[in-house]
Order: C-alpha cells, then sequence, then structure tokens
C-alpha cells in the first residue's frame, strides 16, 4: 500500500467502531468503505443496528488501523466513491472522525458522514472543514414524532443543517419511511418543504423500513419496538420518492 | 493474393498459418457504445421459438430428449439434419436430430451404457458388439492404475480424473478453417509430417508421425462432414455468412468427435468482425443481416450436448458444455480488441434470451473503452450470463493477445498451446488423511502410506504441518501419476484428431492440475494455529471431529495471518507437483476452480477444524467459506487476490453474488459500480471474477416454483448454468453460499 501515516506518541487517536464493510454503494457516491462506530445518543424505534447503540460495546481501533485498512482498498473507492462514517451517531466521536478525515483528505479520498444531526456543534464545525458530504437523516419533521419514536429533539438537527449550509457542504438528507407512521403524502411534503431550505441540498432519500434486524434483536434480547409495524413496500416508496425528488 | 481475400491487408498471414497477424493487419477496434445493435428478426424469433420448445421438452424428459443409441459418433455418421432446413442460415447438427444425443464410447463403453440406462435407453447389440474387442480409453487407464491411485479416487481424496470420458480443455483453433479453407491446412501437415520423417525413428517421433497421419486423415473428414450439407470447406469462406458456418462446422466436427469435459470455442469474434466489415463495406450485408448470422450461430452452440451419466452431472452440474467464448481484451500494441462483432456476440444474450452457453467471458481490462465496460456491466446486472478475466494479468504473463479460455478459467494460446487436463485433489481431505495417518476418516480404509497417526488431543500447529509434509508429497505423486496414465492412454485411444490438427504440430502442453477446499485448509490451519483444536476420535481410534475453542481469523476478511496460510499452502502443494515429471514433459501448472464439485467434495470429507461440519460442501474455487466474510465483499476479494497467478497458472476462480440493492440505487449506478469493483479486483492482479446480480428471495423462490423462472441463469466458479438444471442439494448450496446483501 503506498499509503502510510506516521504517527507521534502524542497523536495517537483511538475510536471504537461497531463493525467495518468493506463495501457500502449506498450510502454517498460510488463504491465506499463503511465505518460503523459504537454510540448513539437516540433510540430510534426502527433502528435496524441496535449493536450499535451502547458507547462501551464494539471495538477500540487505533487511527493507525483503521487507516490501514482503507488504503488496501484504494483501488476501489478512490476514483468515484470513498469513505462513509455511520453509526452509531459518528458526531458522538466527532474529534476522532475529524482526525481520519483529516488523513483521508490528505490522501485525496472522499469523506462523507451518516449521521442524525444531533450533536455537539462546535465539534460537528471541526469536522465539517473535512468532509465532503453530510448526510443527514431527518427522521422526523415535528418535534413531538421525533422524541416520540427517536427520543430526540428535531431543534437541534436543523441548527446542525443550519450549520452545514453555512459550511457550504453538499447535503443530501434522507428519510426511513415507516407505514403508518411518516408515510404520509403530506409528511414527506413536509419533509422536502424543509430540506429545500438548505442551498446546499443535493438530494432527497427515502428509505424503506425494513425488518432484517429480527433476528439482531432476539439476540441481543432487547425489545424491537417496531416488530408489528409493517415493512414498507416499494411501490409505496416509489411513489414518495416521486413526491421529493429534487430538480 | 487469392481472391476470397480480396480486400483484406496482407501480411506474414498469407504465407503461412497466422491467425493472430490476420486479425492484428485487418481489425478495426470499435469504442463507442451499443447503439448500433439490432434486435432478433422475425426469422430469429420464430427458429428461437421453436428452439424454446425443444429445450422445454429436454427439461420435461427428465434432461435428455433423445439418444442415438445405434450410430457411434463420427464426422460422418450422420445424415444431415436441421433444426428448420427453411429458416437456418447455419447448418449442422451433432446427430440426426435436435438435441437427439450420440453415443461416443472412445473414452469408456460403461459410461455410455449407464448414461443410457439412466435415461431409459438400451445401448445397442450393434455398438455393444463393435466394441467388444476394442480397447477406450477407459480399459487402457484401468489396465494400469494401482491400488493406490484407485483408493485415492475412490475415497475422493483425488476427484473428478477424466478416465472414462474425453479430457477436453482442448480449444482447436477453429478460426484456421474460415481463413484458409482445409485444403491448405491439410498441406501443412503434410510438410510437417514430411519434416519429421527425416528425424531418427524414436518413440517420440513415431508417434508424432502416427498423430499427424490422424490429423490428416480427420481434416479429410471434416469436409465429408461439410459435404453431406452440400458445402465444400476445402476453401476459404469468401464472406462473412460463409466465415461464421466454416468455424462452426470446424467447432462442430470437434464435438462430434469428442465428448471432452470442457470444448470451449476459442476467441473467434473479432475474427469474424473483420468478415463482417468486409462485406458491410462492399454492401452486401447489413447491421441486421451480421447480428442474425451471430444469433443464428448461437443458437447452434445452444443445441451442442453430450451424453452424459447422473454422476458426472452431480460433479458438473447443468449438462455444460463450457462453450467457452473470449471476448473483447486489449492487443499488444495497446488497441483494444473489442468490436462491432464483440458486441453482437453479447448481444445474443438480449435477442436468444439469457442462457449458460455459449459461455461468454469477457478478458478484462482496465483500458477497455468505458462504454464497453458499461455494457457488459449492464448484461451483468441484467442476466448474470457473463463471467471475467484479467486481460492484463494474462496477457503479458507469456499467453499475448491471442489466446482463448478453456473450460472456465484457463488460458491458451489459440492453436499453440493444448492442456492435459486433470481435475483435482482434496486439500482439505488431505489434512484429515495426514492426522490419522493416511486413512480415509470416513471408512478407516489405509489410502496412503501409514505414518504414525496424530498422537495429542489438542492439534498443534507445527507437528501438523510436518505431518501434511509427508501427506502432500505422497498425494502430488500418486496426482501425477494418475494424470501421466490418463493421458498416455487418451493418446492412445481417444486421440482428438480434429482439435490438434487445428493446432501448430509443434504445440506447448500444459499439464494442469487442480486443488479444492483451499479456504477450508486455511481456515482449519488458522484455527489450529489461533485457536485450540481438540481432536475426537472415535471407536477405531480414527480422528473423526474436532472441538475448537476460541477466535481465529478466517480467510475472506483481508487479514494477513490466515490469508498467507493459504498461499503459503498453495504454493507448497504446487512446489510438490513440479517436483514430478510428466508426461509428454508437459509444463505443470495449477487452477483453485471446482465449478460445482465443491459439494460433491464436500461429501466426501470428514469434519474439519475450521468447525466444517462432515459432509458440508467447500466454498467453491478459490472462495471463502460461506457466512465467514465478516468485512463485506471487497475484504473477500482481497482475500482471493492474494493467491498467485504465478503458482496458478491455470487460474483461481472467484464468485461473487449480490443483490441488485447492494450495488447501488439506480441502473446506471449499478453498472458503474460494478465495473468499478472489477477494475479494483483486478489491479491488484487477481484473476478471475463471476458475478452474480440476484437475490437470495428469488433463488429460494425459483427452488420451489421454477416454473416461474424460465431460463433462470446464475454463475458458479467460472460457469454459467441454468439454475434448474442443478440438483436441489446443489441448489441449495449456492443459496447458502454468502450472498453480499450489506445495504
Amino acid at each position: 500500500m503506498t499509503n502510510i501515516v506516521n504517527y507521534d506518541s502524542e497523536n495517537k487517536f483511538t475510536g471504537r467502531i461497531s463493525s467495518f464493510q468493506s463495501m457500502g454503494t449506498v450510502d454517498g457516491p460510488g463504491i465506499r468503505n463503511v465505518v460503523f462506530l459504537q454510540g448513539c445518543p437516540l433510540r430510534c424505534i426502527y433502528c435496524h443496528n441496535p449493536e450499535t447503540w451502547g458507547k462501551n460495546g464494539g471495538r477500540e481501533i487505533t487511527e493507525e488501523e483503521l487507516l490501514n485498512k482503507i488504503f488496501r482498498y484504494e483501488k476501489y473507492i478512490k476514483k468515484n466513491g470513498g469513505v462513509t462514517v455511520s453509526g452509531g451517531e459518528p458526531l458522538m466521536q466527532a474529534q476522532f472522525v475529524t482526525s481520519l478525515f483529516k488523513k483521508l483528505k490528505s490522501n485525496d479520498y472522499h469523506t462523507a458522514i451518516d449521521t442524525s444531526g444531533i450533536g455537539n456543534l462546535k465539534e460537528a464545525e471541526e469536522l465539517m472543514l473535512y468532509c465532503d458530504l453530510i448526510i443527514c437523516d431527518l427522521k422526523f419533521t415535528n418535534n413531538a414524532d421525533f422524541k416520540r419514536y427517536c427520543a430526540g429533539n428535531l431543534d437541534t438537527v436543523l441548527e446542525f443543517l443550519h450549520l452545514s449550509e453555512k459550511m457550504r457542504k453538499k447535503l443530501w438528507i434522507r428519510q426511513v419511511i415507516v407505514p403508518g407512521v411518516n408515510d404520509s403524502e403530506e409528511q414527506v411534503k413536509k419533509l422536502k418543504e424543509i430540506a429545500c431550505r438548505h442551498s446546499n441540498l443535493e438530494k432527497i432519500e427515502l428509505l424503506p423500513f425494513r425488518k432484517l434486524c429480527v433476528d439482531k434483536y432476539k439476540e441481543m434480547g432487547i425489545e424491537f419496538k417496531a416488530e408489528n409495524i409493517e415493512e414498507c413496500g416499494n411501490d409505496r416508496l416509489r411513489l414518495l420518492q416521486s413526491i421529493v425528488n429534487v430538480k | 493474393m487469392k481472391k476470397v481475400w480480396h480486400g483484406f491487408n496482407g501480411g506474414t498471414w498469407q504465407s503461412s498459418i497466422n491467425v493472430r497477424d490476420f486479425i492484428q493487419t485487418n481489425y478495426k477496434p470499435y469504442e463507442r457504445d451499443e447503439g448500433f445493435l439490432r434486435g432478433a428478426t422475425q426469422r430469429t424469433e420464430e427458429l428461437n421459438k421453436k428452439l424454446n420448445v425443444l429445450f422445454s421438452e429436454e427439461q420435461k424428459r427428465g434432461g435428455v430428449l433423445d439418444i442415438d443409441t445405434e450410430t457411434v459418433t463420427s464426422l460422418t455418421s450422420y445424415k444431415a439434419g436441421y433444426l428448420d432446413k427453411e429458416k437456418e442460415l447455419i447448418v449442422g447438427l451433432q446427430t440426426n436430430s435436435p438435441l437427439c444425443r450420440g453415443i461416443n464410447p472412445f473414452g469408456g463403453i460403461n459410461m455410455t451404457r449407464n448414461a443410457c440406462k439412466a435415461y431409459g435407453y438400451e445401448l445397442s447389440d450393434k455398438v455393444e458388439q463393435e466394441f467388444l474387442y476394442r480397447t477406450t480409453h477407459n480399459d487402457g487407464v484401468f489396465r494400469v492404475y494401482t491400488d493406490e491411485i484407485k483408493a485415492a479416487r475412490r475415497c475422493g481424496v483425488i476427484t473428478g480424473l477424466p478416465d472414462a470420458y474425453g479430457r477436453g480443455r482442448i480449444i482447436g483453433d477453429y478460426r484456421r478453417v474460415a481463413l484458409y479453407g482445409v485444403d491448405y491446412l491439410i498441406k501443412c501437415k503434410e510438410e510437417d509430417k514430411r519434416l519429421a520423417g527425416e528425424n531418427i525413428m524414436l518413440e517420440d517421433n513415431i508417434r508424432l508421425l502416427e498423430e499427424l497421419f490422424r490429423q490428416i486423415d480427420f481434416l479429410k473428414k471434416l469436409k465429408e462432414m461439410a459435404e453431406i450439407y452440400g458445402l465444400d470447406i476445402s476453401w476459404p469462406a469468401k464472406n462473412a455468412h460463409e466465415a461464421v458456418q466454416w468455424i462452426y462446422f470446424a467447432y462442430l466436427g470437434a464435438i462430434k468427435e469428442q465428448n471432452g469435459a470442457a470444448m470451449s470455442l476459442g476467441r473467434v469474434s473479432t475474427f469474424l468482425d473483420i468478415y463482417f466489415e468486409r462485406d458491410i463495406a462492399q454492401g452486401i450485408l447489413t447491421e441486421t443481416d451480421a447480428q442474425e448470422l451471430m444469433d443464428d450461430f448461437v443458437m447452434k452452440l445452444r443445441m451442442a450436448r453430450h451424453l452424459r451419466t447422473p454422476e458426472y452431472n452431480e460433479l458438473f452440474a447443468g449438462d455444460p458444455m463450457w462453450i467457452t467464448e473470449a471476448l473483447g481484451g486489449m492487443g499488444e500494441d495497446g488497441r483494444t480488441l473489442v468490436t462491432k462483432n464483440t458486441y453482437r456476440m453479447l448481444n445474443t444474450l438480449y435477442n436468444l434470451g439469457s442462457l449458460a452457453e455459449p459461455n461468454m467471458t469477457v478478458l478484462w481490462s482496465e483500458n477497455l473503452p468505458e462504454p464497453f465496460k458499461r455494457f457488459v456491466a449492464k448484461i451483468s446486472c441484467d442476466t448474470d450470463a457473463i463471467q471475467y478475466e484479467n486481460d492484463d494479468l494474462m496477457r503479458p504473463s507469456g499467453f499475448g493477445d491471442d489466446y482463448a479460455i478453456a473450460c472456465c478459467v484457463s488460458a491458451m494460446r489459440i492453436g499453440k498451446d493444448m492442456q492435459l487436463f486433470g481435475a483435482r485433489a482434496n486439500l482439505g481431505k488431505m489434512l484429515l488423511m495426514s492426522l490419522n495417518g493416511g486413512k480415509d476418516e470416513k471408512t478407516g480404509v489405509q489410502v496412503a502410506p501409514y505414518a504414525p497417526p496424530y498422537s495429542g488431543d489438542i492439534l498443534q500447529y507445527e507437528k501438523v504441518l510436518e505431518l501434511l509434509d509427508f501427506y502432500r508429497a505422497w498425494l502430488a505423486k500418486t496426482y501425477v501419476s494418475a494424470m501421466n496414465i490418463i493421458h498416455y492412454m487418451h493418446d492412445k485411444y481417444a486421440y482428438e484428431k480434429v482439435q490438434m490438427a487445428l493446432h501448430d504440430t509443434d504445440v506447448h502442453r500444459f499439464m494442469a492440475f487442480g486443488a479444492a477446499g483451499m479456504s477450508v485448509l486455511a481456515d482449519s490451519l488458522s484455527a489450529i494455529k489461533y485457536a485450540k483444536v481438540k481432536v475426537i476420535r472415535n471407536e477405531a481410534g480414527l480422528i473423526t471431529d474436532f472441538i475448537t475453542e476460541g477466535d481465529f481469523p478466517t480467510f475472506g476478511n483481508d487479514d494477513d495471518r490466515v490469508d498467507t496460510i493459504a498461499t503459503q499452502q498453495i504454493e507448497l502443494f504446487m512446489n510438490e507437483l513440479r517436483k514430478k515429471r510428466t508426461y509428454k514433459n508437459a509444463e505443470h501448472t495449477l487452477s483453485i476452480l471446482t465449478i460445482t464439485s465443491n459439494v460433491v467434495y464436500g461429501k466426501k470429507t470428514g469434519a474439519t477444524p475450521d468447525g466444517r461440519k462432515a459432509g458440508e460442501p467447500f466454498a467453491p474455487g478459490a472462495n471463502p467459506m460461506h457466512n465467514r466474510e465478516k468485512n463485506g465483499a471487497l475484504a473477500s476479494m482481497n482475500s482471493v487476490a492474494k493467491i498467485s497467478y504465478d503458482t496458478c497458472r491455470d487460474g483461481i476462480s472467484n464468485t461473487f453474488s449480490i443483490i441488485p440493492e447492494a450495488l447501488g440505487h439506480s441502473d446506471e449506478e449499478r453498472y458503474e459500480n460494478l465495473a468499478g469493483i472489477i477494475d479494483g479486483y483486478f489491479s491488484q492482479k487477481a484473476h478471475h471474477l463471476n458475478v452474480n446480480v440476484i437475490n437470495r428471495e428469488m433463488l429460494i423462490d425459483a427452488m420451489d416454483y421454477p416454473e416461474k423462472y424460465p431460463n433462470l441463469t446464475i454463475r458458479v466458479s467460472g460457469y454459467a448454468v441454468n439454475f434448474h438444471k442443478l440438483q436441489k442439494e446443489q441448489q441449495r448450496e449456492v443459496i447458502s453460499r454468502t450472498f453480499h446483501s450489506f445495504m
């Protein structure tokens, strides 16, 4: 591998990751490595990565190890793809991600975070300096639902989006469509309205709620609160997507 | 210059046989997109419909439509046969009627007899009588096989030896017939024979002279075969229509004569493009006509059949012929070898519907024109009917720019190289045999020479390696011996006359060995090295199971700790093979390829220290074991890419299955990403990639409701098959194999 990162003793960052996926094609442009970080402040009822919730799960990894892992995929991901840090919540380990992205940018990799937008704004601002694309999952468009289904606060997310605009970072807004919860045309139009307020918006992506994660919950012995909700059908998703398409 | 060559650029190809020179001096690279292609004509559709009815009739009758039990197949033993005499542009069938299978007992009469019986037929007395006093290849081999070879074969530590049917994997340069006509080829062979006659008459030279006699004899028969259809192939083809027909006749002659396991077509598309371009320039052919000829040609290829036993199908599922056509690639001068006719050949998959044959193989280079990369990626997403091989690796490895692929992954310079093919050794079983002092862990039979079996309860890495060294040497010797016997006898009793007549007389020979169970062996050794493996013995003291405690790295995660074990074990095995002399001094090569036989190898192998249960299938080819890949598809590819092509010149097969959603959101994204994956994989000197873009649910559904998915093509290592032609067990194995479904 051509990229070698040198470290001095004070500059040895470590982070906690849940898993590393060498091939992702749906979390940002092109072929990407996707790093799932450990720890998330939200508890979305339909979350499909419950193993990433706790701060102390996963495994510790040094920045050096992670970078060397990524560099092994240079030939696949450098041309049109890059690296996406997802989670969990990347903003919970913003300093680690910032440092990682700094190194990736100096090696000409495209960088992206897949975030809920909830975290320390000061740290997020620093991170954005080295991030090419922000993929923000705007889970609900009103505070009541946000609180009820995700145990989070919409206003914080809106501030985060505002910051991304100020920093002139490309923005993709996403939402998981959960039948009976946020799948009305009216709700989706509201999403589009909020998203389009931001001049840095590139696209809106709707993702279908799926229940592939049922076994994970069982294995972990925790309740899957969305178990009785039906999956989002492809036709419904296509229709809603056509409403939110921009340009 | 001959009149038939009018309009071609001259070159050394005119004064001696040199098809490559003809191509290089005449072909026109095509770097744009598929926009010029034409769909199927009404004639093509009607003919194809008729063919599809026969295909489904064949399925209904258990996989065989009809057998001619009276006639022994040869070039001239059948009268002319047609699918539809009025409509066909390209003519010629293997027997009198479409899909009817001929009898080819030269490899072995037992296999023929059993195959007839399996499908409800009786081999005729006439043929039985004819072969009563005749030695077949199979007879010859078993006269010489030692008890040790027979035992190794029976227990499955060496499996799939071509000792009861044609060895195959020989690619005649069928283009020579079109470019030069048969008379000129006979003249050249006669001259070679005259020259060889000047040498001192020792065994090698005497044998060569007899082989040349037989080649010439069969070139004459090839002419007679064409005459049965009212065509004279003495002379070069005058136009594109004749060029396609002449090539097909040459191929037809080969499959009438031989029932080899793999009968590749070679690399004909770009060669033919020169004829198409000439006719189009002269205004005697349109694009529609050109596509029609290719469609008709491919329909003929799809009708090729050999009679096999059910046991054979268990090993090589799906009634395969491996009519492999190598497409694209780059020339040594940097021009792409992609032509319009490369597109036409691929377009038959749309015009006729997706099917496993011919086995479309794209020779991939980083420098292929981008529109071509996109087009083949699109076909992969639409049909799963393409495999990819690394031209940037093979071209500089001595194969140049006029090689083709035998079977699935074996490169050979067309008309200049041939191979002596021979199945594979089971490395997983070799490990178990080493622990058990040379005994088969399933039966307790002493197969290999005795050495003290492993004595402790916990497996020690260094001790196991020592035992492996001893048994590896034995396995290699036994394997090379078996191969030498097989190929000696095949040359003696079932020599490929037509195919070898379409090679240079001074041909280079490979002896192609194979290894199965690489990832099982690597993971097992990794478990022994990094975790704690306790042996379990049965009453007879045989080690038949293991308890493995603790974590260990597994092949397929781009983890050097185990990946180097895999590369080392393969190199050690190859080094051991190289120490043993081969028949006709053939060059040793090795492949990591199983097609579908990974299921049978697994069945014949007891539990292994990696946690694989007794009888569980191996991973196909060089693939990591199912569900042990924890870092996604690219990590898995990076592991396989570490296996050295220098060690495995006969090919390293990797099968990649993915659901469409995991390749990207839109179709265009999927094409681009797929091309990017192939570029990335091959840039690391990886060799081969099968691509299946398909979803698991669909396959599960297809198992239960085959009627909903007609012609469902999937790729198994090195080969596309119709999913419905796989046995249930193989279908299940394909499904359980890791689908890269990360989203």
